[in-house]
Parts: structure tokens; C-alpha cells; sequence
């Protein structure tokens, strides 16, 4: 099966009423990697969260497609049904529940009543995962999210990524707070499900994490828009400058946009 | 005032009763003179929950001809589901109407001089013994009309004593079961671990009576020697038609430690009062008590800690779920007396409200009277938190399953204390079938 696309188009979403995305295009196709990248509070991770169904976000106009389906008009879990994976930049803690109970039942969910994941199975894949994510087994018997350390609680929304095999995922800042040894292993596991099959969307502050995973495309945005898009050589360019130049270019004096994320 | 003052059980009565169960002379006494105050005495008032009008006085006394049964299977199906057959050494009690009705128990226990006993036999045969424990410094016959009427009508329980230096293995396990649905159940539970002891006890109340009406009026003593350690797990789940009240309080010496694991599953209105005494120096009380209020119950559950000791260390957490009309009144009470230096008290108290119409107050309450302590709490009443529910969804877990697996996780801190497997199975399937 070819990989699925997600089309973005004229995305406008309100917080409480003040306007964070003004008006994004974007599309990301199975077997492509896109980054999003750009200065703090310029709505990168409101995007994210939009797209997946966020009760906070109000999307005013716009459309949001997956592979003709319209992703707007879906549930939070449908979404993930269809194919869509979010990794938080702050993912929920929940008490009494544990990581493997989690992950099973989001496998499960998405399975019909009679052909649920078999206990062997799914204990032997979420061990291999681990392992690769260098994740220790305790990891599976602690409950979700409670008490982890940043870098733990990142690396967990990898094994989910990895465990749930989305069509298309959105990775908003999944590299902050991570040392550079978690960084490699967190980039190799993303790197591990790329496939013709598997569309990637990276939000990220910093350049470092796409020395490890290279992007196809490369988007700025500021002020609630993509302002500019490139290759990968926009990415090392922004590392180099930072992005005072692009804001030159295109007259921009203030990038944020609205409330502060 | 005339209504809930008409009695059907008087001196004479209690008297006969007594007589009849061969009990000591020592206990007959007690039971005529807790019937006369129970005359004089008022019911407890609870804060915030009025009780005046609830049943604690009409139901049936006596059971009807019971029998001993030789095997689990004459059980009822439900009673059934409470006990492990997968475990070899078992020692469990499992009474009916206040009758023990079918015991398994392991030589070993006899051989450490343990006494896993039914109240009424410990009474004729270690009269001695259960005098010293029996209402003694943890709670007191004229507290109020209930713990008068308490001891007045026992009619059932059990005597666990535990001599110095022992530990005993595998857990101790009760099941009180109300079959008569008027039966009134007036149980006792006496643990008695002796220093540098250890038990582990767990208890299940049933009833499956729906409809009609009855009480049960429940009080556990728990006295824990020096150094010795008690582990008391408790699953309440009597239907509708019963009216509880039930009290467990506990007694700590130096370096003692009691953990208390309560899962208040009653359908019907309950009054509890979970009441730990930290006597001794570096004596330890950790108490986590979980509940679910559904339908129009009315609930008021009083937890509290007193430390006396120095270096104590009493901890409270109480998590309950409220559905429907329910309402519920959680108190946390710590309570540090002068001269208790170095203690340290903590408390969390938190509400999970389902419904709009339900009621949930939390109310954390610290007595201080020592400056040199640390004590802390936290309460709070809330819903479910949308960002959680907006994670699990995200990862394609549907509302209900989300909710579902945050109430199970909310209420696990008791779930996974319970010593035995199959009780833990049967309390998560109640915890279901009260939230769905």
C-alpha cells in the first residue's frame, strides 16, 4: 500500500479566543520527512496539537485531510484509528495505570473485538522496542509518565510511536531536554520506522536532532504561517545564521504570534 | 424521639443470648450493661452527614439453622469468587449470617501457637486472653448508642493472636457474608500481634440483597506489639439495603507499623471511622482507603491518625469516585499530641467527580499541638482531567476505555495492596460494576 497524505490547508486556530495560526498550508506524503522549525511562541506546537484534536484549540477555517478523509470532522481517538500519532512535548502523567496496560489497550483499541494482540506477542514487541530505545524493562510495570524524567518521558512517546506504527506522525519538540546520547537513540528509533509507508512531521527549536534524521522538507514559521520552506541545507543554514536573516528577508520585526506558548 | 428509642432487645434478651452461646460470665456483663447504655447514649454525629434517619436498629438478631459445609462449591457463587483455590496453604473463615460455616486452615498456625479463631469459640476458649483485648484501649463501649448496641448484640467475628516473635506466612483471610437479607450483622475483629510479630489479615463483607432492609455494625481492634508489623486489607461490599456502620481503629507501640488497605464498596449508606493510634516511639501508620458513591447513597468516612510517639510517621491517602446523587464526606484527620517531636503526619485526600448531581467534600484537618513535627496535606475535588483523556485518545483508546483506566488507576493504591489475588480480581470487577 502506497503511504498516506495529510493536507493542511488555510489552518486557522484560536486559544480562547486570540488567533495562534493565521492561515498554514502543508502537506506530508508517506516516505516523507518534514521539519518545522522556529523561534518560540510562533505556534509550531499549537499546530501540532490542532491537528490531533486538542480541547483547548478552536480551528476557525481551514481543512485538515487525511487521505481525503476529513480529519476535522473525527474524535481524538478516530484520529489516531486513521492512522495519526502525536508525541507530546508534554505528555499527561496517569496514576495507577501502567505502561504496559497503556499500550495495550492502545494497540487493542484500534484492533475489532477477537483479534486483540495476544499477550505473548505484545510482550515479546514491546521488549524488543525497548531494548532498541535502550529503555529499561522495569519501564513497562511504571506507571504512565509518573515520576519520569524528561528524557524518560520522551523516549516513552517513542515506544509508543513505535509500538503503534502510525501512517503519519507529529513529533512536536521531541528532542528537548534530551542529552546527546538520548538523542541518538530517540533519532534512531524514528529512523527505524521510516519507510515509504510512514509520513513524519518534526517540530523543533534546534537543528541537532536533523543531524541525525534528515529532513526532506524543511518549513519556518513565524507568526502563526510558514514563511519559508527548503531542503535539509535550509535547516544547517538556520543553525549557522539563526533566523534573524529569513525576518530581514521578509520584514518581519516581531515573529511571535498571540499568547506565549 | 419515641421511634428510634423502641427496642426489641433488652437486658433480659441479651442476657439469655449470651448464656446460650456459653460465653463468660466477664462478656455477659459487659453485654447487659452496653445494652443499658445503650438506652442513654446518642448516635454519633458525623460532620456533615445526618444519620438520624437511618436504619441501625431494625433487623433480625439471630440466623436461622446454619450448617457447616465441607466444601467451597456449597457456596454462594459470589462468596465463591473471593477465595483463591489456587494456593496451597489457605487459612480462611468464611461466616455466615455471623456463623463460621466453613474453615481451611494450616497446621503450621497451630503449631506457632497463632489463634485463628471465631469470636464465640475464642470467648468459651481463651476467655482469658480475649478479655484483654476485647473493647479495650482502641475503643470504647459508650463512645456512642452503636458502639453500645455493638457490643450488646455481637453476633460474630473473629480473634487473631499472634505470640512474640512470630511471623506468620501467608495471609489470614475472613469472609463475612449476609445471606438472611434482615439479618443485622454485629461482627468484631480482634488482631492482637504480639511484639516482633507479623500478620497479614483480609477481610470481604458481601451481601446480595438488593432490597430489603438491615444493619451491620462492625468494629475492628487492632493492637500492634513492638516492632511488629499488621497488614490489614478489607473489602466492604454490602448491597443497598444495608446500613453500615463500621470502625477500625488501631493501636501502634514503639516501632510497630500498621498499613491499613480499605475498599469501601457499600451500596448503602455507611458511616466508617478508621481511627490509628501511634502509641510508641517511631511507631508507623500508612492508610489508604478507596471508595465509590453511586445512586442516592450517603457516605461519611472519618480517617484519622493520632501520633503520641516520637519519630511517628503516619500517612493518609483516601481516593474516592462519585457518581449519580451520591454524596460523601472524606475526612482526613491528622493529629499530632504534645510530645510527639520529630513526627510527621501526612495526608492526601481526592474526589473524582463523575456526575454533576453528586456531592464530594474532602476535608483535611490537622491538630497540632508539638512544634518540632512535619505535616502536610492535600485535597481536591475535580473531573476527569481532559488533557489525560486527550492523551489516551490520541493513541486511539476510546472515551469510555480512557475513563475507565483512569478511575482503575485512580483507585489502585488500595487494589494492588490486597494480599490476595482473587480478592484483588473481585474488587477490581466491583469497582466495574459501580462505575458502569
Amino acid at each position: 500500500m502506497a503511504g498516506s497524505t495529510l493536507k493542511i490547508q488555510d489552518l486557522h486556530v484560536e486559544i480562547d479566543g486570540s488567533e495562534i495560526i493565521k492561515g498554514l498550508d502543508l502537506e506530508i506524503n508517506g516516505g516523507e520527512i518534514h521539519a518545522i522549525m522556529g523561534p518560540n511562541g510562533t505556534g509550531k506546537s499549537t499546530l501540532a496539537s490542532a491537528i490531533m484534536g486538542h480541547p483547548r484549540y478552536d480551528i476557525t477555517q481551514g481543512s485538515v485531510y487525511l487521505d481525503g478523509k476529513d480529519v476535522l470532522e473525527m474524535e481524538v481517538d478516530e484520529r489516531a484509528h486513521a492512522g495519526m500519532f502525536l508525541a507530546m512535548q508534554y505528555p499527561s502523567e496517569i496514576s495507577g495505570v501502567t505502561n504496559s496496560d497503556f499500550m495495550r489497550s492502545a494497540i487493542n483499541s484500534g484492533r475489532e473485538e477477537g483479534d486483540e494482540i495476544s499477550l505473548m506477542k505484545f510482550i515479546k514487541k514491546m521488549d524488543s522496542k525497548m531494548d532498541e530505545l535502550e529503555i529499561d524493562q522495569s519501564f513497562s510495570q511504571r506507571y504512565l509518565n509518573e515520576g519520569f524524567s524528561g528524557g524518560e518521558k520522551k523516549r516513552n512517546e517513542i515506544l509508543q510511536l513505535l509500538m503503534l506504527e502510525p501512517r503519519i506522525a507529529i513529533l512536536d519538540e521531541i528532542d528537548s531536554g534530551l542529552d546527546i546520547d538520548a538523542l541518538k537513540v530517540v533519532s534512531k528509533g524514528i529512523n527505524s520506522i521510516k519507510s515509504p509507508d510512514f509520513g513524519c512531521l518534526i517540530i523543533t527549536h534546534y537543528q541537532r536532532l536533523l543531524n541525525y534524521i534528515t529532513p526532506d522538507k524543511v518549513h519556518v514559521m513565524m507568526q502563526g504561517r510558514v514563511v519559508k520552506s527548503g531542503g535539509a541545507e535550509l535547516a544547517q543554514r538556520l543553525e549557522d545564521e539563526g533566523y534573524d536573516w529569513i525576518k530581514e528577508e521578509l520584514g518581519i520585526e516581531d515573529e511571535k504570534v498571540g499568547e506565549q506558548a | 424521639m419515641s421511634v428510634d428509642t423502641k427496642w426489641t432487645y433488652d437486658e433480659n434478651y441479651v442476657r439469655e443470648y449470651s448464656q446460650n452461646r456459653g460465653e463468660p460470665e466477664w462478656l455477659t456483663e459487659q453485654r447487659v450493661t452496653a445494652i443499658r447504655l445503650a438506652d442513654e447514649l446518642n448516635l454519633p454525629k458525623p460532620e456533615k452527614t445526618n444519620i438520624k434517619t437511618w436504619n441501625f436498629t431494625e433487623f433480625k438478631h439471630e440466623p436461622g439453622e446454619l450448617s457447616a459445609i465441607d466444601s467451597v462449591d456449597e457456596l454462594h457463587e459470589d462468596v465463591q469468587k473471593l477465595i483463591d483455590r489456587s494456593t496451597e496453604e489457605q487459612n480462611l473463615i468464611v461466616f455466615r449470617d455471623g456463623k463460621p460455616i466453613y474453615r481451611t486452615g494450616s497446621d503450621h498456625l497451630q503449631e506457632q501457637g497463632v489463634l485463628f479463631l471465631d469470636i464465640e469459640t475464642a470467648a468459651r476458649e481463651h476467655s482469658d486472653l480475649l478479655k484483654k483485648y476485647f473493647m479495650g484501649s482502641a475503643v470504647d463501649v459508650d463512645e456512642h448508642r452503636l458502639t453500645a448496641l455493638h457490643v450488646a448484640l455481637l453476633n460474630g467475628g473473629i480473634f487473631i493472636y499472634v505470640p512474640k516473635n512470630v511471623t506468620v506466612e501467608s495471609p489470614l483471610q475472613t469472609i463475612y457474608w449476609q445471606d438472611d437479607p434482615e439479618m443485622g450483622l454485629f461482627n468484631h475483629v480482634i488482631i492482637a500481634a504480639e511484639d516482633n510479630s507479623e500478620v497479614t489479615y483480609l477481610e470481604n463483607y458481601a451481601s446480595f440483597n438488593r432490597e430489603q432492609s438491615a444493619a451491620a455494625n462492625i468494629i475492628s481492634e487492632v493492637y500492634v506489639g513492638q516492632n511488629a508489623k499488621v497488614s490489614y486489607g478489607a473489602v466492604d461490599h454490602f448491597e443497598k439495603g444495608v446500613t453500615t456502620y463500621v470502625n477500625r481503629r488501631g493501636r501502634v507501640e514503639r516501632d510497630g507499623y500498621l498499613e491499613w488497605a480499605l475498599g469501601q464498596m457499600n451500596e448503602g449508606n455507611t458511616v466508617s471511622d478508621n481511627t490509628t493510634v501511634l502509641q510508641g516511639d517511631g511507631s508507623k501508620a500508612d492508610t489508604k482507603a478507596v471508595s465509590i458513591g453511586r445512586g442516592d447513597q450517603s457516605q461519611n468516612f472519618w480517617t484519622d491518625i493520632i501520633h503520641y510517639g516520637k519519630n511517628s510517621v503516619g500517612h493518609i491517602l483516601t481516593h474516592g469516585v462519585m457518581k449519580d446523587h451520591a454524596s460523601s464526606i472524606f475526612n482526613g484527620v491528622t493529629e499530632i499530641k504534645h510530645g510527639g517531636t520529630k513526627a510527621d503526619g501526612q495526608q492526601t485526600e481526592r474526589v473524582l467527580m463523575l456526575s454533576e448531581r453528586a456531592r464530594g467534600d474532602a476535608n483535611p484537618i490537622l491538630l497540632i499541638d508539638e512544634d518540632d513535627v512535619t505535616a502536610g496535606h492535600a485535597a481536591s475535588v475535580g473531573r476527569v482531567d481532559p488533557m489525560q483523556m486527550f492523551y489516551m485518545m490520541s493513541r486511539g483508546i476510546s472515551r469510555t476505555e480512557a475513563e475507565r483506566l483512569i478511575i482503575h488507576g485512580f483507585l489502585a493504591p488500595v487494589v494492588n495492596e490486597l494480599p490476595i489475588q482473587a480478592v484483588k480480581e473481585r474488587l477490581t470487577e466491583v469497582i466495574e460494576r459501580k462505575v458502569y
